[in-house]
């Protein structure tokens, strides 16, 4: 082990990132061989996702070993700290271009294949008008019904704000040593988040039942309710995973009352999550 | 002044450097934008030209500055290096200058723009459709429609063949314009992004699938204009030329009704019934300009591209399906819908001869009638 | 718990062999993984060259066929710019940033290895590709829509290799970022950080902010093929155009991504050879700073033919024409810098001139194509080529090249072979030019680009262009002969290495320890 530079603690070799490597290829191979119809993609897809896996175990059972056992110092926190920020600031550009789509759609394309330019509307679409929602002058996907905003939705934005108030009661347990509220807002926090979930799954399953019909395939607003509130889901599913190993570390006494840069990243994410749904709520199913 | 003179020299080298390519008798053409034939096709090189020698002239001080420093203040001249560095002034200056430079550029610029959007008050509207490879065009006014493809042989592409003069710039049906009218273009495409581009004309526009966009030209010299489509659309985006002939108002309005008489021939011949040896005459010829750029001209395609139709289950199976394909494509692959290309009587042609080509003997045959029908 | 520790401690440093490289988390060994690397792709991308212009050397088809010759044109372009320059920039990075701010290591050295070793996978995805049914992708490296929609087998391959170098990009920039922020020796002062890691935090930022948008853009991609959305269909309510805009939020900033570092390569060698100090170095980290930040407001200037509304076309040239502000301030500054000083050429001053009188050529025919009404005659043809190869090879290519001499004799301990780096030189100067210059000329007289086959008016520029390039190409095997001997072996080169160099970097010996500073130095 080298510890230089006042302890910055830069580890040796490590096999977790080849084997992370391969995860990954393999399973894209896989997705990629399933996409194009080849029968043995799947369980290829499958078994790269396994390997992915024992990645994730293995890479952050040596680094939480590292940490337990004080291998890093402040300065090694601070760069964690940094990491997680930009990390978290790519995942917000991610969503970014899903936002633009919708933008996109609803300020420029809509319109002007509705009319407001003089030529599409007329020699191209005539007869289709402009509006929103839409599946487009081909009516892709046919007719479909809206969910109301203020049923599910308006229930999920408050589930996900009263989450990030229980992970910041949570938080203030850890920083006052009271492992018992800790680990209540903790389960508490992941009760809301797997809820949230719960709803958004049944209202999937609604836009797709024969009431609503509203799927991925109708049109540039399916697309985007879709690809929107599915990458926000994943992210809810990946923040409550995640949630669920802190939770766990807490129960096993890992962390200290200034030492939990973990914890935070986790409730860093979470918040993003959350804000990342506000602007959901806002931008695709209310306006 | 130093730069005035050094400009002087390079316009000489730049007019030796042209003289040299005249050999192949194209001589300037061949190195510069060429100044085009309407009144923005002009401006457009005016523009060109202005902006070009203002990059030349601060190209000259700035290379001339590392010339100098080149030349003089190197070691082995036995310099002491100087010590100044960081001066606010110098700094402000070099930033001021170069923005009123781009200021100056600016402006005459931004005139040309807004002059080049202006497609109002136009005399003629021509839909122009971009389809892989090859261009449809609408007088929408006048009910003149024709497809426009590569009039290139094979033979020359592949060199079994002396190359012609205008070499994948020359094709069956041209677009024919009036000079001194002011065309308006609707550009649309049928499956992928094309452009529309004729250099002389000063303008090209992308032809986007759903979509449509404008743009006009006004030509004043009679004459031929080439050009290319510009935006890459697949496999023969390299031969799908654009050429476009201006005539002056009475030859144009012969060549229309010309054009007009054409294609109520084409309509009264959709009318009767089609013998069998006329269909599959025709039918080859269709398929050789439409579809064999994909399926190729034994009909055996290219695997993992584009399918064979020799012994295909579609082209075998019945004809009403076969024919829906062609007429409908398929969405999401390269196969076009080509009822909006081609007549009732090619329709009924090609399928025809796609059903008994290449050892399909299929036997049956399709009347443009039942073409018609199935629109 | 001591497990972690005690096991650390038991195999001292590297395991050998193969498994060494592998597993490293030394920012250097990693550092030389990224430019070996990008040296492959390069040589790769370059053959991908080589069949295009051999195919152009005449007008008529004489050895690939369109579609084919398609695929050569948009691989050649994904590799040269996700495998050869972005990676070879990384890998001096890695190299030079703990070396020039005084820290031990990369911030997170394990996520380092991480970073590079998705890139040889994504790679390969990517070159596979060539093998499948319906061949490679052929829809210009631009993966414009609905055309990318008709690729074969290749297309959800094309589109996971994408993700997967963004991945890794993603994570190289984090780290850089992190390492540049918190792993500074006391006393290295934000502006007193050498320019190049100074253009790289700019650069690793501008990453971390448009590979993301990047990712979305061909997520979309993949859902119009696979799964039935709309985005870039007019017929459901989408915009083929849509997925432009979207790209070119990604791709502008992305050819500064690929320049900025270059101008910070440069911004070090040039004081080294002049023997004085860069003229304003606080107006040089400013000028990066602008060019960051109008980069993202610039990007629909490659869509001026699309048909946008006249008030946004005015305002993307007026906002490109603007980069021109802070470029000029860097090449103004690197001139006097260069104004009476000491200058002596060894080979890393050459590449360094010339790339500052070459790239300025590019970015005045960028400053051309900036202005819309006359970007309609040159868009889509070889003058487009033309400006792009200026700024990129004789722009970020040449200053790699100058890097490379410039601290190959810190990284090995030998001194190259001074001659024959000359020569390298003087050889890609003059071929470089005979293979772009003409294709000025040809993109003015009307050739468009992403064409297999051209009318005879165009036959001479074509053929000259060709020669210079294969030339060029052949010129690039000198280059390796030269590393490869210089690794081997050679003078030994001192610390300071040049007479003029100044920065931390130079007071490790040559080649350096194994972790940079163990104890961090004392910056004044
Ligand atoms: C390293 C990569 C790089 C760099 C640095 C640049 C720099 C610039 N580029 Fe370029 N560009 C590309 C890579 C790059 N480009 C690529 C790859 C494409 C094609 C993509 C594709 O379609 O495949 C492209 C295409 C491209 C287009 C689209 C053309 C088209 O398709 O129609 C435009 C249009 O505005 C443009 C403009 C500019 C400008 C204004 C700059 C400026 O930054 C240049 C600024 C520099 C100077 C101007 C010179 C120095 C300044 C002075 C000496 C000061 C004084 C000068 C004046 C006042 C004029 N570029
Ligand atoms: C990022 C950097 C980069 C670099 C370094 C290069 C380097 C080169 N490029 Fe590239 N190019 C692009 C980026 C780059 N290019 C992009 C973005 C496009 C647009 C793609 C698109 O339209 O989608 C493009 C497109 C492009 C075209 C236009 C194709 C078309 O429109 O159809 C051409 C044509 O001449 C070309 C040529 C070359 C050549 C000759 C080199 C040379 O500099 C290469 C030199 C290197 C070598 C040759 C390798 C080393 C040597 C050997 C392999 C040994 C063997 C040698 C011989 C057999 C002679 N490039
Ligand atoms: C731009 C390329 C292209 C052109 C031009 C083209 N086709 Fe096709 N064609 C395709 C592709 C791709 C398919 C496969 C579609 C699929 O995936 O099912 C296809 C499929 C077909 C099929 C079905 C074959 C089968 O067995 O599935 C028929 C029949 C056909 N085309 C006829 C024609 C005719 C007739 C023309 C000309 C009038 C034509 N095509 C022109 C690309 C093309
Ligand atoms: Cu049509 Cu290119
Ligand atoms: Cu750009």
């Amino acid at each position: 082990m080298t510890s230089t530079s006042g302890g910055y603690y830069v580890p040796h070799g490590s096999h977790w990132p080849i084997i992370g490597s391969i995860g990954l290829f393999v399973m894209l191979q896989g997705f990629g061989n399933y996409l194009n119809g080849d029968g043995i993609g799947g369980t290829i897809m499958l078994v790269g996702f396994l390997i992915l896996l024992v990645m994730v175990f293995g890479w952050f059972r040596v680094v939480i070993n590292e940490s337990e056992a004080g291998t890093y110092n402040t300065q090694v926190d601070r760069s964690f700290r940094w990491g997680m920020s930009w990390f978290i600031f790519s995942e917000v550009m991610f969503f970014a271009a899903f936002f633009g789509a919708l933008y996109y759609a609803r300020v420029f394309s809509v319109p002007w294949l509705g009319g407001a330019d003089p030529g599409t509307n007329e020699v191209l679409w005539s007869g289709f008008e402009a509006a929103w929602p839409t599946n487009g002058p081909a009516q892709l996907g046919g007719e479909f019904n809206l969910l109301d905003p203020w049923k599910i939705p308006a229930l999920n934005t408050l589930l996900l704000l009263s989450s990030g108030v229980t992970i910041t009661l949570a938080h203030w347990a850890l920083k006052k040593g009271n492992r018992g509220a800790l680990v209540m807002w903790m389960l508490a926090t992941i009760a809301l988040g797997a809820t949230f979930l719960g709803f958004q799954v049944y209202e999937y399953q609604e836009a797709y039942s024969s009431h609503y019909n509203l799927t991925l395939e109708s049109g540039i607003y399916g697309s985007t309710f879709f690809m929107l509130t599915g990458f926000h889901g994943m992210h809810v599913t990946l923040g409550t995973i995640m949630l669920i190993v802190i939770t766990l570390r807490c129960m096993k006494g890992h962390f200290t009352a200034d030492r939990h840069f973990a914890f935070e990243a986790v409730a860093w994410y979470w918040h993003f999550v959350d804000v990342v749904w506000l602007g959901l709520f806002i931008f695709v199913y209310l306006l | 002044m130093l730069v005035t003179k050094a400009k002087r020299l390079l316009a000489t080298l730049a007019g030796w450097a042209a003289s040299v390519y005249a050999g192949g008798a194209s001589a300037e053409y061949a190195l510069n934008l060429r100044p085009g034939v309407t009144p923005i096709s002009r401006e457009a090189y005016d523009l060109h030209m202005l902006i070009m020698w203002i990059c030349v002239a601060i190209g000259i001080v700035v290379f001339g500055a590392i010339f100098i420093s080149i030349v003089k203040h190197r070691k082995s001249k036995g310099v002491q290096p100087a010590q100044f560095h960081e001066s606010t002034t110098v700094e402000i200056i070099w930033t001021v200058i170069p923005f009123l430079i781009l200021i100056g550029m600016a402006i005459p610029a931004t005139k040309a723009l807004v002059a080049m959007e202006d497609t109002s008050n136009s005399d003629l509207t021509i839909k122009v459709t971009g389809y892989q490879w090859k261009w449809g065009y609408d007088y929408i006014d006048d009910g003149v429609s024709f497809i426009s493809s590569l009039a290139t042989p094979k033979e020359q592409i592949f060199d079994m063949q002396q190359k012609g003069e205008n070499y994948l710039l020359e094709v069956d049906n041209p677009l024919v314009v009036p000079t001194n009218k002011k065309v308006r273009l609707l550009i649309t495409a049928s499956d992928v992004i094309h452009a529309w581009w004729v250099p002389d004309l000063g303008m090209k526009k992308d032809a986007i699938p759903g979509f449509v966009n404008e743009m006009w030209f006004e030509i004043d010299t009679e004459g031929t204009y080439r050009g290319q489509c510009a935006e890459l659309c697949g496999k023969d985006h390299g031969y799908m030329p654009i050429v476009v002939i201006a005539k002056n108002e009475a030859d144009y309005g012969k060549w229309l009704s010309a054009q007009k008489t054409a294609s109520d021939a084409v309509a009264a011949a959709a009318e009767r019934e089609w013998g069998m040896s006329e269909l599959l005459e025709r039918g080859e010829k269709v398929y050789n300009t439409s579809c064999a750029a994909c399926h190729q001209a034994n009909g055996e395609g290219v695997p993992g591209a584009f399918p064979s139709i020799k012994g295909s289950a579609v082209a075998t199976g019945p004809s009403g399906d076969h024919l829906a394909l062609v007429m409908n494509g398929k969405a999401g692959t390269a196969m076009a819908a080509f009822a909006g290309q081609l007549s009732d009587v090619d329709l009924a042609a090609v399928v025809t001869y796609q059903r008994n080509a290449w050892g399909n003997n299929v036997g049956d045959l399709i009347q443009p009638a039942e073409v018609k029908a199935a629109r | 718990m001591s497990t972690a520790t005690a096991h650390d401690t038991h195999h001292e440093h590297h395991p050998g062999g193969l498994l060494r490289w592998v597993f490293t988390t030394n920012h250097k060994d990693i550092g030389t993984l990224y430019l070996i690397f990008s040296l492959v792709m390069l040589f790769i991308g370059g053959a991908m060259a080589m069949v295009i212009r051999a195919e152009l050397y005449q007008p008529g088809l004489q050895f690939v066929d369109p579609q084919f010759f398609n695929s050569m044109t948009t691989m050649h372009a994904l590799i040269m710019v996700f495998g050869a320059i972005m990676p070879a920039f990384v890998g001096l990075a890695n190299w030079l940033i703990p070396m020039m701010i005084g820290a031990p290591d990369m911030a997170l050295p394990r996520m380092n290895n991480w970073s590079f070793w998705i890139l040889p996978f994504a790679g390969l995805m990517l070159v596979s590709t060539l093998f499948m049914e319906g061949g490679a992708p052929a829809g210009g490296w631009t993966m414009y829509p609905p055309l990318v929609l008709q690729t074969g087998d290749a297309f959800p391959f094309l589109i996971f290799s994408v993700h997967l170098l963004g991945i890794s990009s993603i994570m190289g920039a984090i780290n850089i970022i992190v390492t540049i922020v918190n792993m500074r020796a006391p006393g290295m002062t934000l502006m007193k950080m050498p320019l190049f890691v100074w253009t790289w935090l700019i650069t690793a930022y501008l990453l971390i902010a448009v590979m993301p948008v990047l990712a979305g853009a061909v997520t979309m991609l993949l859902t119009d093929r696979f799964f039935g959305t709309s985005f870039f269909s007019a017929a459901g309510g989408g915009d083929p155009v849509m997925f432009q805009h979207i790209f070119w939020f990604f791709g502008h900033p992305e050819v500064y991504i690929m320049i900025l570092p270059a101008f910070g390569v440069v911004s070090q060698i040039i004081p080294t050879f002049a023997r004085k100090r860069l003229f304003g170095y606080s107006s040089m980290v400013y000028a990066t700073a602008s060019i960051a930040f109008l980069s993202f407001i610039v990007w629909a200037h490659h869509m001026f033919t699309v048909g946008m509304p006249l008030t946004g076309e005015l305002f993307f040239m007026y906002a490109t024409m603007l980069i021109a502000v802070p470029t000029g301030v860097k090449v103004f500054n690197w001139v006097s810098t260069m104004w009476k000083g000491a200058m002596t050429f060894e080979t890393p001053m050459l590449f360094a001139l010339g790339f500052v009188v070459m790239f300025t050529i590019g970015g005045f025919s960028g400053l051309m194509l900036a202005i819309t009404p006359i970007d309609f005659q040159y868009h889509d043809t070889y003058f487009v080529v033309a400006h792009f190869h200026y700024v990129l090879v004789t722009g970020s290519l040449f200053s790699l090249f100058a890097a490379a001499y410039y601290w190959l004799p810190k990284w090995t301990g030998n001194m190259y072979d001074e001659k024959l780096g000359k020569l390298h030189f003087w050889l890609s100067t003059i071929f470089v030019n005979i293979l772009f210059f003409p294709q000025h000329f040809l993109g003015l007289a009307g050739m468009p680009r992403r064409i297999p086959d051209y009318s005879v008016q165009f036959a001479e520029f074509n053929q000259i262009s060709s020669l210079g390039g294969f030339a060029f190409g052949l010129t690039q095997l000198l280059f390796v002969y030269i590393i490869w001997k210089t690794v081997r072996g050679g003078a030994k080169a001192t610390d300071r290495v040049w007479e003029g160099a100044e920065g931390l970097e130079w007071t490790l010996s040559s080649p350096p320890p194994y972790h940079s500073f163990e104890t961090a130095p004392e910056v004044k």
